[in-house]
């Protein structure tokens, strides 16, 4: 091995040349390596043009990161503008997409705040890490809104769950989500898990942070005012994920300066903890005038936008930035995505009171540069100018694609692939079987074994939680204002037909958030495709997008911001499209929540919506048949409409006593875990078809337990609302019975439910005391 | 005069609001303690509560139990103060000798967090007056590192003097002796691993019966101010 070159600055040692704005000038013609960055050669040459001449290494380090898919949404911008142009009026809206996070206003004086990002190729080269900090990312999302952030969700996809990588990815992930949040003292209130071999390569790691604030605490990510000081916060600057910048950083200091730096991130949720403490201290004092959080692209993307943003300018001195390994290089500084750190912008008289604030968190603040008039991003290296751009030029002015988009041409076999041809089950103990292989297989079963890894109780504030249908928090103990949430996603439906797969989804959230009793209000999203230089794909996500725009603008819930994550393929086969939607609703008194589980002897069962015979996509079709073709359910936005309304009205009256969306399973499967939740079986008389109304997985449907005594009054809001209703029995014993095709008691029900995982990733549940003998002295 | 109860923050605590909102349910009045105060502000008795007092990367609670207010909780608590240890505050409590034994990883090396039955063993501590002897409660858990541990003679000596408060009647992660928590000798030094203050509303926990951990300090507080 060949000795690096000198590139650390050590006391008394002259800095290590820089690639600097005079050499670049001086020096046009000195080969880049653009395409290792991942620029194509036009990206490069309009760099050049709007540069007036080539980049210095650290400038195309930060086009190449700012002007990245991840970004700056080069190929789903195109698309994405639907949220906009097709937002429905909505009063509660007080930020929307272009800010970190939209803000809507859930009254009594409070808003909230809430968005949902993938972390997916991370969580699969190093599963606990790569989730972790994919939570400390969107939690940093939300504080940087001036919120306070008050619960997390993960939405999980993997491959199969008996495949031996499925055994290192989902407990790492898993892990890593209890480690990171359960150390922030964040609640993990729900998501989802499912399996398919689709993402054995490329599992789905989606995280959801919710934030509360009063109406004037709202943050915005500006660098105004002429002589503001710009602040760096919290972790030092180290050498993480900055694979990219290892090309530059060769080229520059010769083979070897810049060997085995990681590619994923290292996250210190305790650091995490006091920056958001810190934060929220310096809030309180009005201590800055504007304040972004760093994730992708590090200090690159927070100047840029924070200074496109603002007056528009600023001078940074990279050699200022608190580095954890002295040898990094402004390129490196640039691109590095360490965790745990923001960047604030604070008046002059406020720095020193800034600096006592972090002081007493123990949070390391550094100024680093100030906010110029001059409308230059301006950055040096021990006084040299490595850095001279108009910030918007990285910010905002970043390629925009129309990529070419073509339905596939199997689209039209996999409708024809109807599931009509695959055999039914036949008979009750049949039908018994088949609920019972349902309620085990592993993406419907009990899901104990991963979110009893999650603190849920932290903050005293969570009134539902998994296994609910959505998770409930308590905003306001006196007047019992609540924010519920619930994320939904079905990529078999997806891959059928994109775009009723993201209102399926979209329709499955929303009513989810209903059955808790909340009134649905906006939408996040998290679109996780294959890639978009795929005609294929850009078509799903080009209807999938199509598809939620027009399902919002129906429903009156406005999206309020995204994530959009492409390139989730395993070689050239990429994953089932899949949209995952988040959806807030607000819960005006939680203490009238629903839960799904039956609780009250005699209760009258009744199922809410139209059954018919749809099973295209459905969790039958895939567990017993191995089967996804055929057309999803039909999407009926106006039926959602209605039975969310009805749900609401109902909970707020009092009048039910659990409630329970039909999805994945259908009516088999949420009858038996309204049963296991509540701990009281249920005598069921179907009123049509066996199999249909069992498995079916028809939307718009929820099934409900009355409260008795209040049956009458339920009946006539159902009839108000337009809600087809039809009584099929009643909650009592202590097993699912269904009339005339099985029994199944209910400790057989737990059995097969909660099995499942334990016996593939190992029993959570350790035995008594004695396999663990007293430690002798 | 109710009684004034304080709440000790360290840079990483969690539960320190719902530790000071069970106190407030329980009829006392919860007092802010900040890790670097040296003084104890007066008050009746303390809780330390759960969290990750410094991040917790090393023996959870070893480095909180230098934090500058644990010279004055100590000699407070050895004084006859109640001071009580709620997980995190539990490992601190031992870290500081405070109490015997040590709390190490789950036995299946999962963070746990799960409803649980308890069985008070004790009634005779400060913060168990309330229940009676065999009462079982439910109680939520959630640690990553709430397996106690302590040597044979300790144990024994635990058992002899009635110090064992608190135990599992399904152990959820290799306690020694299913013990959930523990007292000193004099009974005044009580720390358990389940969390009392997220079972006192039961619209956020599984029932209400952690507030009479609560309720036995203040109302005894309350008893001898009067």
């Amino acid at each position: 091995m060949t000795a690096p070159e000198t590139t650390a600055t050590a006391p008394g040692q002259a800095p290590a040349p820089q690639d600097t704005v005079a050499r670049a000038a001086g020096r046009p013609d000195q080969p880049q390596p653009f395409a290792e960055l991942g620029l194509t050669e036009p990206e490069y040459q309009r760099i050049r043009d709007l540069l007036g001449r080539r980049p210095t290494d650290a400038e195309l380090a930060l086009y190449s990161v700012m002007w990245s898919e991840h970004c700056s949404y080069k190929s789903s911008k195109v698309h994405l503008r639907q949220f906009g142009e097709k937002a429905p009026r909505s009063d509660a809206m007080l930020a929307g997409i272009g800010a970190n996070a939209g803000v809507v206003d859930i009254g009594h004086g409070y808003a909230v705040t809430f968005k949902i990002e993938s972390h997916n190729h991370p969580s699969y080269v190093e599963p606990h890490q790569g989730a972790a900090t994919g939570v400390g990312g969107i939690v940093r999302d939300i504080l940087a809104m001036g919120a306070r952030p008050v619960a997390v969700m993960d939405a999980l996809r993997f491959g199969p769950a008996d495949a031996p990588d499925t055994r290192r990815v989902l407990p790492g992930v898993v892990s890593g989500i209890s480690f990171y949040g359960n150390c922030l003292g964040l609640p993990n209130i729900g998501g989802e898990l499912a399996f398919d071999p689709c993402y054995a390569g490329n599992p789905l790691v989606n995280a959801l942070c919710v934030g509360v604030m009063r109406h004037g605490d709202l943050k915005e990510a500006i660098a105004e005012g002429p002589g503001n000081q710009v602040i760096l916060l919290g972790s030092r600057t180290g050498p993480d994920g900055i694979g990219g910048a290892s090309v530059l950083a060769s080229a520059t200091f010769g083979e070897g300066a810049a060997a085995k730096r990681p590619s994923v991130q290292v996250g210190d949720p305790f650091l995490e903890k006091l920056l958001i403490e810190c934060c929220l201290e310096l809030y309180r004092e009005d201590l800055i005038t504007g304040i972004q959080d760093l994730g992708a692209a590090g200090v690159a993307c927070a100047t840029t936008e924070l200074a496109a943003a603002g007056t528009g300018g600023m001078r940074v001195r990279l050699d200022e930035v608190p580095l954890r390994d002295s040898s990094l290089g402004p390129p490196e500084i640039l691109m590095s995505e360490s965790q745990e750190r923001m960047m604030a912008v604070v008046t002059p008289a406020n720095v020193a009171r800034f600096l006592a604030v972090c002081a007493r968190w123990g949070v390391q603040a550094t100024v680093i540069g100030e906010v110029t008039g001059t409308g230059r991003l301006e950055m040096t290296w021990h006084g040299q100018t490595v850095v001279d751009i108009p910030p918007g030029t990285a910010a905002d002015e970043g390629p925009v694609y129309q990529r070419p988009l073509a339905r596939p041409d199997r689209q039209d076999d996999l409708i024809a692939d109807d599931p009509a041809r695959l055999a039914r089950p036949d008979g009750g103990p049949a039908l018994r079987g088949t609920l019972l292989r349902l309620l085990a297989a592993p993406g419907l079963a009990d899901s104990t074994w991963v979110t009893e890894q999650y603190d849920r109780y932290v903050r005293g504030d969570t009134v539902l939680a998994m296994p609910e249908d959505g998770g409930l928090i308590r905003v306001d103990e006196e007047s019992g204002l609540g924010v519920a949430l619930a994320t939904d996603g079905n990529g078999r439906y997806s891959l059928l037909d994109p775009y009723a797969g993201a209102q399926l989804a979209l329709a499955e959230a929303y009513r989810n958030v209903a059955a808790t009793g909340a009134r649905p209000l906006a939408v996040t999203n998290c679109l996780n495709f294959g890639s978009p230089e795929d005609p294929g794909v850009m078509w799903q996500f080009a209807e999938a997008v199509r598809g939620l725009a027009d399902g919002c603008l129906e429903l009156g819930v406005p999206v309020t911001g995204g994530n959009v994550s492409f390139y989730n393929q395993t070689g050239q086969t990429a994953i089932q499209p899949t949209p995952v939607i988040g959806v807030l609703g607000v819960h005006d008194d939680v203490r009238r929540r629903l839960s799904i589980g039956f609780g009250t002897e005699g209760a009258p069962v009744v199922l809410l919506g139209r059954t018919s015979d749809e099973l295209g996509g459905s969790a039958w079709a895939q567990v017993v048949h191995d089967h996804v073709g055929g057309r999803p359910p039909r999407v009926d936005l106006a039926a959602e409409q209605a039975l969310a309304g009805l749900l609401a009205d109902a909970a707020a009256a009092g009048l039910l006593d659990a409630a329970h969306d039909l999805s994945d399973g259908g009516l088999a499967v949420a009858l038996a875990e309204s049963c296991l939740r509540g701990g009281h079986g249920a005598r069921i008389t179907l009123p049509g078809d066996p199999f249909t109304f069992l498995f079916s997985e028809s939307a718009a449907r929820a099934v409900v337990a009355v409260r008795p005594g209040a049956e009458a009054e339920f009946t006539r809001l159902c009839a108000g609302r337009g809600v087809p209703a039809e009584t099929i029995g009643a909650v009592g014993g202590t097993s699912l019975d269904v009339d005339g095709c099985f029994t199944v008691p209910l400790d057989e029900l737990a059995g097969a439910h909660q099995g499942t995982l334990p016996a593939i990733f190992g029993p959570a549940i350790v035995s008594a005391a004695s396999t663990s003998p007293a430690v002798t002295s | 005069m109710t009684a004034r109860v304080g709440v000790i923050t360290f840079p990483g605590s969690l539960d320190e609001d719902e530790a000071a909102r069970a106190v407030r349910r329980a009829g006392g009045e919860p007092v802010a303690l900040w890790h670097g105060q040296r003084d104890l502000r007066g008050v009746d008795a303390v809780i330390l509560p759960g969290g990750f007092s410094y991040g917790d990367y090393l023996r959870c609670g070893a480095i909180a139990r230098f934090s500058p207010v644990m010279a004055a909780l100590a000699t407070a608590a050895r004084a006859g103060l109640p001071v009580l240890g709620i997980c995190n505050g539990f490992q601190i409590l031992c870290e500081a000798q405070l109490l015997p034994g040590a709390l190490t990883r789950n036995a299946g090396l999962h963070f746990v967090s799960r409803d649980l039955r308890l069985r008070v063993e004790s009634t005779r501590t400060a913060w168990t007056r309330a229940y009676s002897e065999g009462q079982e409660i439910t109680i939520p858990l959630k640690s990553g590192e709430g397996a106690y541990a302590a040597d044979t003679s300790t144990l024994a000596a635990l058992e002899a003097g009635g110090q064992v408060v608190v135990r599992y009647l399904a152990n959820p992660n290799g306690s020694v002796r299913d013990i959930a928590g523990v007292s000193n000798e004099a009974g005044n030094v009580v720390g358990l691993m389940p969390h009392p203050e997220y079972a006192t509303d039961g619209l956020t926990g599984p029932g209400t019966d952690g507030l009479g951990f609560f309720a036995s300090a203040v109302s005894a507080l309350t008893e001898v101010a009067r």
